[in-house]
């Protein structure tokens, strides 16, 4: 009985204890207020540097959280519970958290930095007059190929290229059913946010075809296969193809000219928030210019911003692969909110293109 | 002392309930709804007219691929370990490598079947020109070997271990040839740690997903990379549910299937 007695004891203080914690880590993550900022962000996508910059300035401490995926994101701040005070969605997700009220409208007076940002990339389908969300960075999808171990014609102008012969054995797709699907769309002239289940079938049969050249789908680790040249072509996002030809000088990247997916990530104050005013500071501060070229230099990805434009390298936003000029931006096409059910149709297709693959 | 045996249960009981009870139920309950939170049988009806049939045969096959080539090399290398001196000590460096985290384990694997990685290197040594190892079908199993190896060799280990070597040398001196004595007594002893082996390999062979993207590219689908797909990105948990459904049905299959009897060997 008195061994019985002594497990029943430490059960329960364990228990107590591990209550007590949960209470502790509740408080520590909710601890939002005056002189704290939660930023919610992708992992690798901000200069730290600009983070004590922004803490020296205004007195604020900020927490710095990431995360990996949209859905992650808006996982979390559903549920609430954690005082996210900024978040950075991309547009379908920032859409869908309109729809469910999950944002706070911004206050644009307070932002006197805003007219730094190009007007291309405000007033935007997903989110009208910018009430909701302000441009933090943008970006592509395309190719990024080494062009020394393929034939020379095959520049990925065309979509086309992927299916050549010689790319047997040779071609990475990323892990995402929205890229691959819409890959599969714009290669046969379908806009990449189809909803006729026609084109998806036949979009899916003429990815199936590409059987031969597949080697692998995988996410964020084709980027050292590509850097250490283990892997030729790769099908994946421009601020990655970035990363990867920072390290390997040999690589180069080609947005195929049928279209392509044209996306952006935007600040928003999730309903989490506690401390709104420090949240439109960091928001102001991020749009100052040379806050914004430090951080596109940083980051790799394109920056919306064209104060900081003309701070940053001449090479840099001339470069049409990655600041494609608005014309070529014509055939680029914003992810839209395709509603869950929708969302999964792609997906099926997408098991059913992998299922396929040998 | 009957009131005692059965107060020592509670603890136990209310365990089972909240963690083994309660979240099968949970699953049960989900794969019911449809998106929009309303009854229906149309998951299951997905799951039988869609790709999932083939994703569970799929599943099912490299399972017992994996299964049958752990137990290959485990039985013999289980069976030696019982004849050294230091068994305990070897049975020990087998088991280390299961303490490092699967997922690190993975990744060290990227690198070593990678072009510039040692086994090309070998390769090119015999004169061959180095091949992509991974994204193979070949990598796939051959990494989720490796992982599962320790977990077979342990309890085959211990059953050859307990076993009485006096019957070894009986069925020898009644004429039984080494391999009779193997076929006829060694074997039947030990079905019981080959078949525990086996449970610990083919279940969770059957639901292995980072490794199918990691080491097989994603060309190989297991219901536990749909199961992933449907949660995190079709955010459908109830068609995730009702994958996991099917999957906690034929788990219980395999364990019926390799389920222990309690009465002693056939004569």
């Amino acid at each position: 009985m008195k061994s019985l007695i002594n497990v029943t004891i430490s059960i329960l203080v364990v228990c107590g204890l591990l209550w007590f914690a949960t209470i502790k880590l509740d408080a520590s993550s909710s601890a939002g207020g005056e002189g704290i900022l939660t930023v919610y962000n992708w992992g690798e996508y901000i200069d730290p540097e600009l983070i004590t910059q922004f803490e020296e300035e205004t007195g604020i401490t900020v927490i710095y959280e990431t995360f990996d995926s949209n859905e992650a994101m808006l996982t979390k701040v559903r549920q609430g519970g954690s005082a996210y005070d900024i978040a950075v969605p991309s547009e379908y997700t920032i859409e869908t958290m309109v729809e469910e009220d999950l944002l706070y409208e911004i206050d644009h007076a307070k932002l006197p930095n805003l007219q730094n940002i190009d007007s291309y990339y405000l007033d935007l389908p997903f989110d009208p007059k910018n009430k909701y969300s302000i441009p933090y960075f943008w970006g592509t999808v395309g190719v990024v190929f080494n062009p020394n171990d393929i034939p020379e014609h095959l520049t990925f102008e065309t979509w086309e290229h992927l299916w050549d012969p010689a790319l047997k054995d040779k071609v990475f797709l990323v892990d995402g059913s929205r890229e691959v699907m819409g890959m599969g769309l714009n290669s046969l002239g379908y806009s990449l946010n189809s909803r006729d289940d026609a084109e998806l079938r036949e979009a899916t049969e003429r990815l199936k075809s590409l059987n031969g050249n597949v080697k692998a789908i995988i996410g964020d680790e084709v980027t050292p296969l590509m850097i250490n040249n283990e892997a030729t072509v790769a099908v994946t996002f421009s601020g990655q193809a970035a990363d990867m030809m920072w390290e390997n000088e040999e690589l180069d990247f080609a947005v195929p000219q049928e279209g392509s997916n044209l996306w952006f990530d935007n600040m928003v104050i999730p309903k989490t928030a506690q401390n709104i005013e420090g949240a439109h500071q960091f928001i102001n501060f991020m749009l100052d210019a040379e806050v914004a070229a430090q951080n596109a230099d940083y980051v790799g990805y394109s920056t919306p911003n064209s104060a900081a434009m003309e701070l940053l390298d001449e090479e840099v936003v001339t470069d049409e692969r990655f600041y494609p000029p608005v014309e070529m931006r014509d055939n680029l096409e914003v992810y839209e909110n395709l509603g869950l059910e929708m969302l999964g149709t792609y997906n099926e297709y997408f098991l059913e293109f992998k299922m396929s693959l040998q | 002392m009957k009131f005692k045996s059965k107060a020592a249960l509670i603890p136990y009981l209310f365990w089972i309930a909240l963690f083994v009870i309660a979240p099968i139920g949970l699953i049960a309950y989900y794969s019911l709804l449809d998106l929009n939170g309303d009854f229906t049988l149309a998951n299951y009806k997905n799951f039988f007219t869609s790709a999932y049939l083939t994703m569970t045969l799929t599943s099912f096959w490299y399972a017992f691929l994996i299964t049958f080539f752990t137990l290959l090399i485990s039985y013999p290398t289980a069976y030696f370990l019982t004849k050294t001196k230091h068994k305990q000590l070897w049975l020990m460096l087998i088991i280390i490598p299961s303490w490092i985290n699967l997922l690190l384990k993975t990744y060290a694997f990227i690198g070593i079947f990678g072009l510039s990685g040692p086994v090309n290197a070998m390769i090119e040594v015999f004169g061959f020109d180095p091949t992509q190892i991974l994204f193979t079908d070949f990598s796939f199993i051959f990494v989720a070997v490796y992982i599962f190896i320790p977990f077979m060799i342990i309890p085959i280990f211990n059953a050859l271990d307990e076993m009485n070597p006096s019957l070894i040398y009986a069925a020898r001196d009644l004429g039984a040839s080494a391999f009779t004595t193997f076929r006829r007594v060694i074997f039947p002893l030990t079905i019981e740690g080959v078949k525990s082996g086996i449970q610990v390999t083919f279940i969770p062979a059957l639901s292995l997903f980072m490794i199918t993207r990691l080491i097989a590219g994603n060309k190989v689908i297991t219901l536990g990379t749909a199961i992933e797909q449907q949660f995190l990105v079709a955010q459908n948990w109830g068609m995730g549910s009702t994958i996991a459904v099917f999957l906690i049905l034929i788990m219980f299959a395999s364990m019926l299937f390799t389920r222990t009897k309690k009465k002693g060997g056939r004569a």
